[in-house]
């Protein structure tokens, strides 16, 4: 089956949508609820869209090709306040790597407003971009086994905090109390795709 | 009550899992052969979605502490019944049982499949999270696999009565239907020829999160990182080292391996039935 550019089949019940705004391509094709469609899931450059047996894959793939992304949420998203204490095990190794002093690393972090791109790993673990490209470092070459919930770290491009205890390869820049994901909770994640986030220093 | 009096090797609290939830990383979860739950489910008169148990392998002993009503469905092999006098009945599959107060029902090891339901007339009656009273492996979200002592309430997920005497079995087919891609540009026709023309090995390393293939392996035909992207139960995500994982019900909402290939729906309930070193092959559609 040959299909519009940039959309791909993900079996017979899903279309891959490759996008450079995921997040902005997800919220849109949210917002149309077409028929069929039963779950919409953003990744990092690509847009899940899984649809039940209703649904003809190549006119839902021609539908999607034409869609153009939702404004990224600056104004309209919640935001979110995450409180952090910036002591975390890897600060000092980030500024090393950054040749940044600690204390601007925690102000470039805590000064950007961020906003989830997309979950994964863990329930309620966001991808939060927005930033600062002079604290974008490499994962560690040997990640931890055990990192503690809510700790604040960042890896790559991205920034995000861990929901719960879990090994993890991400640097640790600090932590929050703030309850990230709760399953007895509605919602249970914190920091769903296209909420917007600030990180606010805060004394031990 | 149901009285688990032995796990056997991992038995598992599941229904029909949390699907529609992937946006916040939370997998679908649920029974892994969904097919054979449903069916478990029919048998006893219940809801389809009903929680049962799905045991792996053989070695599960539950005793009924009231009279009850049970089905055994999945992978195939013995199931007796053994009374207080110690009488020991054999009893078929696919079949609505009832047990007395105090029997208690035990899965011998399958002679074919991996995986077996019981389902329980009025359904298994744990706290649900997040609308399921599933156990999910990977992020632990649900009822804690089964262990011995556990008490197990019965609900009234019932819609009739039980009124089918005997389902029949399932033919098996010879292999998986695969659709390519949505990453097989990374692989080439060579690479789907080679996905097809394999003798695959299900290794031993397999759970719920995926099932591991020995063989191969496959070669990419470019380089470079795919950044995260959404990942679906029947996904073959193929590792640099090139042997595919065909991922499962717990497998992982995103990951950064491409996929050469999805596992048709209709033929997803199979995967739950491979055992370790069966041999497979992997047919493409178009």
């Amino acid at each position: 089956m040959s299909l519009p550019f940039g959309v791909r089949r993900c079996g017979d019940r899903g279309l891959l949508v490759d996008a450079d705004d995921a997040a902005g391509i997800a919220a849109a094709v949210e917002a149309l609820a077409l028929a069929g469609v039963v779950e919409v899931v953003p990744g990092a450059a690509a847009v899940l869209v899984r649809h039940d047996a209703s649904a003809d894959p190549r006119a839902l793939a021609t539908v999607l090709a034409g869609v153009e992304p939702l404004a990224r949420s600056t104004e309209s998203g919640v935001l979110v306040e995450v409180p952090v204490v910036y002591d975390g095990a890897d600060l000092d190794d980030v500024a090393a790597a950054t040749g940044l002093t600690a204390a601007d690393v925690v102000r470039l972090h805590s000064a950007a407003e961020y906003d989830v791109a997309f979950c994964g790993f863990a329930p309620g673990f966001a991808y939060l971009r927005g930033l600062d490209a002079r604290l974008a470092v490499p994962r560690l070459a040997a990640p931890r086994t055990r990192v503690p919930a809510g700790s604040v770290a960042v890896a790559d491009t991205w920034s995000a905090v861990y929901p719960r205890e879990s090994p993890g390869g991400w640097r640790l820049l600090g932590r929050t109390d703030a309850a990230v994901w709760d399953s007895a909770r509605t919602p249970p994640a914190l920091l769903a795709p296209g909420t917007r986030v600030r990180f606010v220093e805060v004394r031990p | 009550m149901i009285e688990v009096v032995a796990p056997g090797p991992l038995a598992l609290v599941e229904d029909l899992g949390r699907p529609g939830l992937a946006a916040i990383g939370v997998a679908r979860s649920g029974a892994f052969d969904r097919g054979s739950l449903r069916l478990a489910n029919r048998l006893v008169g219940n809801d389809e979605g009903a929680a049962g148990i799905e045991a792996l392998a053989g070695g599960l002993a539950l005793r009924a502490t009231v009279p009850l009503v049970v089905a055994v469905t999945g992978a195939d092999g013995p199931v007796t019944v053994r009374g207080p006098s110690r009488a020991v009945r054999q009893m078929p599959r696919r079949s609505p049982l009832h047990l007395a107060a105090d029997d208690v029902l035990e899965l011998g090891a399958p002679s074919t499949g991996l995986r077996s339901y019981v389902a329980v007339r009025g359904g298994i009656a744990l706290r649900r999270t997040l609308g399921s009273a599933s156990f999910d492996t990977m992020s632990r979200l649900g009822p804690a696999p089964l262990a011995v002592g556990d008490r197990l309430p019965v609900g009234c997920a019932v819609l009739g009565t039980p009124h089918v005497d005997h389902a029949p079995a399932r033919p098996a087919a010879p292999a998986l239907r695969v659709l390519p891609g949505p990453r097989d540009d990374w692989f080439g026709e060579a690479g789907l020829a080679a996905l097809a023309g394999t003798e695959w090995a299900v290794s031993p390393a397999s759970d719920r999160v995926g099932v591991r293939l020995d063989g191969g392996p496959l070669a990419r035909a470019r380089s470079g990182e795919l950044p995260s992207e959404p990942m679906v139960p029947g996904a073959l995500q193929v590792p640099p080292g090139g042997r595919p994982v065909l991922l499962g019900p717990d497998g992982p909402t995103t990951g950064g391996y491409p996929v050469i290939g999805v596992v048709v729906d209709a033929d997803l309930d199979r995967v739950a039935q491979l055992r370790p070193g069966e041999l497979l092959r992997l047919t493409i559609v178009r």
